[in-house]
């Protein structure tokens, strides 16, 4: 059988994956953290912790602040010296818990040891609750409240669970190495999901350029023997990684624009969040730490890190020797979708999976010149969109229009502006465009939903 | 041959005086009436179809003055006083003149007071730039310095200062039309009334954070101390989110905030002398001194409250007398001392 890939678009980079022989290794702590109460999609969670006040590792210190939210744990022990705001990854300030290490006591409950506990629960709610507590988010990079995404609406059904350890950004290893390390428990956690969901058929799929993690997760499944998860190895394609195109590769299912997965039956988790998940419910363990891939052609010393959540990014390069002369950009995430770090005293969050430093040639933008209709960009995108069009019509301000073309699809993969030979900003300034068709569709919704209260409140007064 | 042209130009002949009176048929039975005082208001407009009046063009303009009952919602920044004179003479409406305005930039965060502590090398737009992070300053209010403003004038009104990195109004080209205020993401450009002699004063800072991290961001930086706002005897000036700001229809121009700013935030345009700092500064001293004492005879003759407070706006008026020419004044004392 031919391997899979999505259908529309995409692009091929240089997988560059640097650092894969690099194991990961757990960081030393710093000597204060300070963790960001917004590090998940959704409301900004609340404090439940005190300055002055002693925590242990695990233990919560900010609660959800809404339906969509999540539990943030200390990811230290030590004593609450702060909780003010602080300049973030871009330097916009966000609620920061600064927390002063002393030690490493882990909270009661907590099972550090490194058994592999594989007995899965039979009841799905109880999984689902654990997840929740754990405050699992997505780690492939959107950190959506995991718990959210396993509780579909009424009236949906997932058909199938799909582990995604595509890892198609270039330079990016850390869930390569995950696979490799930790294979058991990613597939534990994968028939957790998969019993979360009701018992649905599992895939986990892997990119071609990955064989060694192939071949080390179709043993651990057998040596297991969990039925229905299966591994699927992928064409090399980027983004493959991403959640509608994965699902278009593995289940030859498209989902529609402004629709979520669940409505094709699918639920996406990356190969992190499954590990998470693993420890959040077979362990006790909430997720105070993640593997960041600290890479880059300039940068001398290699490596996959076990981080604490909430590390200053300065402390996590002074340990491997420093800023390197020649690199000219910080990259949080991958050199496609990552986002150039403003402030190197910001700390790490919980989707953090990459340092990416890159060279002034590397990032070196070549002058722009004008469109000459050649369509590749329209050829590149994943999403079906024709990037040059919305360029335009980003730049005269037609919103209307934008959003008739389908802009709020976007997924800001960046292949568009990858391929475009005239160098033209398009995904700058689609990005524009869709920020303001967001805010006409939300305003739009929100002023239904008003209505329909106003309405709904009429009627009760007449009865 | 002859009869055929002369055929071919007959027949031209007879379809066209058939199709000319079918057209002046159709035209005269689907005439559309339209008020002829449209195309007399949109004949004076300026035609540059801005916007600036909220109204997409210089026709929708000229549409909605005739259908609306009076002028109060149209008003063309461009053409200003003068041309809406006109449209309402062609109307017979009334038109209340309104005080010139100019866009101002109120941001003064120049190179050297507001150091960079990151390079960005990404596309050049203000409104790129604020989608993605806080800027290549530690200020996360100011000026991006891309030209977003530049661009979006259509008078050539507005251009970059390469020295301090800041945009520069051309008060003779500015129409006050506001497209510079809808293109800037980060709101600091705002239409203000030009003022007597295109003198005014205003806080060209919108930095809310507390005073020591916006001091420590930029050198120039409102810190929201309210030194301006209690020096203020006119009640021009409120601190609201750490930031001042000078209300220009309260403000008399006397510039003694301007003088007792400690950041010099605040500045004062197309005055005809320079400030002297030292000696609007020893003014408000001696009046505030003369202020105090009164309180202290007044409490002394314990003379009730209310008679102290009628006392002291009494004392402020005395002062806004001579507004614009004091520090002049004060620099004349000065001069004769020194004879």
């Amino acid at each position: 059988m031919s391997k899979r890939t999505f259908s529309i678009g995409g692009v091929h980079p240089h997988d560059n994956k640097i650092s894969r022989e690099c194991r990961i290794e757990p960081l030393p702590l710093a000597p204060t953290v300070y963790i960001s109460v917004a590090q998940h999609i959704g409301a900004p969670s609340v404090p439940v912790v005190a300055v002055g006040d002693k925590v242990k590792v695990g233990q919560v210190i900010a609660e959800p602040g809404g339906f969509v939210g999540a539990f943030i744990h200390s990811s230290v022990s030590g004593t609450v010296k702060s909780i003010a705001p602080r300049a973030d990854l871009a330097g916009r300030p966000a609620t920061h818990i600064e927390i002063a290490v002393e030690g490493d006591e882990w909270a009661d409950g907590i099972d550090t040891s490194d058994t592999l506990v594989t007995a899965i629960p039979e009841d799905a709610k109880a999984i689902v609750d654990k997840i929740r507590l754990g405050g699992v988010v997505g780690l492939g990079g959107a950190t959506f409240p995991t718990h959210v995404k396993l509780s579909p609406p009424p009236g949906s059904k997932c058909e199938r669970v799909i582990i995604n350890g595509c890892e198609c950004e270039p330079y990016l290893t850390s869930d390569f190495r995950t696979l490799l390390e930790k294979g058991e428990q990613v597939v534990v956690g994968a028939a957790l999901l998969k019993k979360a969901m009701g018992d649905v058929p599992c895939t986990i799929a892997i990119e071609e350029n990955k064989p060694e993690a192939i071949a080390h997760i179709q043993e651990v499944i057998a040596k297991l023997g969990y039925s229905g998860i299966e591994v699927m190895e992928m064409k090399m394609m980027y983004p493959q990684g991403g959640e509608k195109q994965l699902i278009d590769a593995v289940m030859h299912r498209q989902v529609g624009s402004g629709a979520l997965p669940i409505s094709v039956g699918a639920v996406v988790q990356n190969v992190a969040t499954a590990l998470a998940v693993y420890d959040a419910v077979q362990k006790n363990k909430p997720i105070v730490d993640n593997s960041v891939t600290v890479t880059g052609e300039c940068f001398p010393r290699q490596a996959n890190l076990l981080v604490r959540v909430g590390t200053p990014l300065r402390y996590i390069i002074d340990y491997l020797g420093g800023v390197p002369e020649e690199a000219a950009k910080v990259i949080s995430g991958g050199p496609m979708m990552g986002r150039a770090v403003a402030n190197l005293d910001a700390a790490t969050v919980k989707g953090t999976g990459a340092l990416l430093f890159l060279t002034e040639k590397q990032t070196r933008r070549a002058p722009e010149s004008n469109c000459i209709r050649c369509g590749r960009c329209a050829d590149a995108c994943p999403m079906g969109l024709e990037p040059f069009l919305l360029n335009k019509l980003a730049r005269a301000k037609d919103w209307d229009a934008m959003e008739q073309n389908a802009a709020q699809d976007c997924i800001e993969c960046g292949c568009c502006l990858y391929s475009c030979p005239a160098h033209i900003p398009l995904l700058d300034n689609i990005r524009i465009g869709k920020g303001a068709v967001m805010g006409n569709i939300r305003a739009r919704a929100a002023a239904a939903k008003a209505a329909a209260e106003a309405a709904k409140a009429a009627e009760t007064e007449k009865k | 041959m002859i009869k055929i042209i002369i055929w071919t130009v007959a027949v031209i002949t007879v379809l066209g005086l058939l199709l000319a009176l079918v057209l002046y048929l159709v035209a005269k039975k689907f005439k559309v009436e339209e008020d002829p005082r449209i195309d007399e208001v949109e004949k004076v407009m300026p035609g540059a179809n801005c916007g600036g009046c909220g109204f997409a063009g210089c026709r929708a303009f000229a549409e909605s003055a005739v259908k609306a009952s009076n002028l109060d919602k149209n008003f063309c920044p461009v053409g200003g006083n003068e041309v809406m004179a006109k449209v309402a003479a062609i109307l017979g409406y009334e038109v209340q003149a309104k005080a010139p305005q100019v866009a101002v930039v109120r941001c003064n965060g120049t190179c050297e007071a507001r150091p960079k502590v990151n390079e960005f090398d990404g596309y050049a737009s203000c409104a790129v730039k604020s989608l993605l992070y806080t800027g290549d300053t530690a200020c996360s209010y100011g000026c991006l310095g891309c030209g977003d403003c530049v661009s979006a004038c259509q008078f050539g009104a507005l251009s970059m200062n390469p020295e301090t990195g800041l945009p520069v109004v051309d008060q003779s080209k500015c129409t006050a039309c506001g497209a510079c205020v809808k293109a800037c993401p980060r709101h600091i450009i705002e239409i203000r009334p030009q003022g007597p002699r295109g003198m005014r004063e205003f806080v060209s800072c919108v930095n809310k954070d507390k005073g020591p991290v916006a001091k420590k961001a930029c050198a120039n930086a409102c810190i929201g101390c309210g030194i301006c706002a209690k020096t203020c005897t006119h009640d021009a000036i409120t601190v609201e989110g750490n930031i001042a700001y000078i209300d220009p229809s309260k403000c008399k121009l006397c510039r003694e905030c301007e003088a007792m700013c400690p950041t010099g935030a605040i500045h004062g345009v197309n005055f005809p002398k320079p400030l002297d700092k030292d000696a609007v500064k020893e003014r408000i001293k001696i009046r505030q001194q003369k202020a105090k004492e009164a309180a202290a005879g007044d409490a002394a003759s314990a003379n009730n409250k209310a008679d102290a407070t009628a006392a002291s706006p009494a004392t402020a008026k005395k002062k806004v007398d001579t507004p614009v020419e004091s520090p002049a004044a004060a620099k004349a004392k000065e001069d004769k001392k020194d004879e």
